[in-house]
């Protein structure tokens, strides 16, 4: 039962683009069609799981034992990026179709912040390892649903009527502030 | 152009024309997260400048060094050292800022503004430009940051420069709109900000049409 609500909570409540402001960049600069930002959100949901599931026991079993979580932000770091590089090179010579359908995403993840955010995350909340894997996953959840929304939507103001100022990108703020809105509704779905 | 001018330009660009923020659309997660007082954008936009700062330094003295096939590693590491001594100073001297700011001095590391201006600046420009180009992209994250910040913490907060020594307490109560301290505000000053940017530009190029085509006429 806790590790449902965990996960409606990071999936909804808390998402990760519209209320925690993470995972911006590609919120804005891949939604401009559906199958492309159903690819990235996959492939970043993919990343996140690795990520978290690496980094956890990192942290837990070696860093703090020797003390250098002052470290934290580089060690991390420097594990996403070469998680990203090895899927990378694992996916080239195991399914070179995942590969040609993900590898355009996959070296854009390494800076997507939200990857980084939510192993941190998952450390500065106390988590232990399976209620990580839960964040992770419902907050990668969240991020892929709000990609495949923000396409939906894009795809509609691309016909639309926009005054001139709002043309191009400001007024998909406009409409990222209305979904954002929409998912504060949410907050009332776990006491 | 002279020597002078362009390395004005270069200072100057991040400002306005080239704004990383309102223009590029990069970087945006930390200037919506973290803008709902005034002291947090600054707060901000420092950590952030002097990241940049030191960043393209490094990158640029030993650009000559750095092999192409491995620099994106390097450019990380050296991004991540000065992260984590932002982290380690706010955390020391300012404490209310590092709880405030939060996650978001760590994803100073992904922020693609860094790693845009280093991979398409530093890495082929001299040292003194390469300074000059990350002050202006810092000082142009930051303008923007204050704006954002001072929209929101006004009609939100109803308070100026809360927690510094010089707060004022502007809105009472009653005409506070709580909104725009909350995740949608964030988004639709953001958006409201980059629109007037692109009306004032729209402007611009209206008026220099217009010149170009009365001198045709002439």
């Amino acid at each position: 039962m806790e590790t449902i609500k965990l996960f409606i909570k990071s999936a909804l409540i808390d998402n990760v683009v519209f209320i925690q402001y993470l995972a911006i960049c590609p919120f804005i600069g891949m939604t401009n069609d559906t199958e492309k930002a159903t690819g990235m959100g996959l492939a970043t949901t993919f990343v996140i799981m690795l990520a978290t599931a690496v980094t956890w026991p990192l942290y837990k079993l070696v860093m703090v034992p020797l003390g250098l979580e002052f470290l934290q932000t580089l060690f991390f770091i420097l594990v996403i990026a070469s998680l990203v590089q090895l899927v990378e090179f694992f996916l080239k010579k195991m399914s070179p179709g995942l590969y040609n359908a993900m590898g355009v995403y996959l070296a854009l993840i390494t800076t997507n912040c939200a990857v980084l955010g939510i192993t941190i995350n998952c450390i500065s909340k106390n988590y232990n390892y399976v209620q990580s894997l839960v964040y992770a996953f419902g907050s990668a959840m969240g991020f892929l649903i709000s990609m495949v929304i923000m396409s939906g939507v894009r795809s509609r103001v691309k016909t639309a009527n926009v005054p001139k100022a709002f043309a191009g990108t400001p007024i998909l703020y406009i409409c990222a502030s209305l979904l954002s809105l929409a998912f504060l509704g949410f907050k009332g779905l776990i006491k | 152009m002279s020597e002078k001018s362009n390395k004005l330009k270069i200072f100057i660009n991040g400002f306005l024309r080239e704004n990383p923020l309102l223009v590029l659309n990069i970087g945006l997660c930390s200037s919506l997260g973290v803008t709902t007082s005034i002291f947090n954008g600054i707060g901000m936009g420092v950590g952030m400048t002097f990241v940049l700062v030191m960043s393209e330094i490094v990158i640029s003295i030993f650009r000559k060094l750095i092999p192409s096939a491995i620099r994106l590693p390097v450019f990380i590491t050296v991004i991540a050292a000065f992260t984590t001594i932002v982290q380690l100073v706010l955390n020391a001297y300012v404490e209310s800022l590092y709880n405030a700011l939060g996650v978001f001095i760590p994803l100073i590391v992904v922020n693609c503004i860094i790693m845009g201006r280093v991979e398409a600046f530093a890495s082929k420009n001299k040292l003194g430009d390469s300074i000059l180009d990350g002050l202006g992209m810092g000082i142009g994250y930051t303008i923007v940051l204050v704006g954002i910040s001072l929209i929101r913490e006004l009609l939100g907060g109803g308070t100026l420069f809360a927690g510094t020594a010089f707060k004022i307490e502007v809105l009472p109560e009653a005409f506070r709109i709580g909104i725009f301290n909350s995740a949608p505000g964030g988004f639709l000053v953001f958006g409201i900000l980059a629109a007037c940017l692109q009306a004032w530009k729209q402007y611009q190029a209206n008026k220099e049409n217009q010149k170009s085509i009365e001198g045709g006429a002439q």
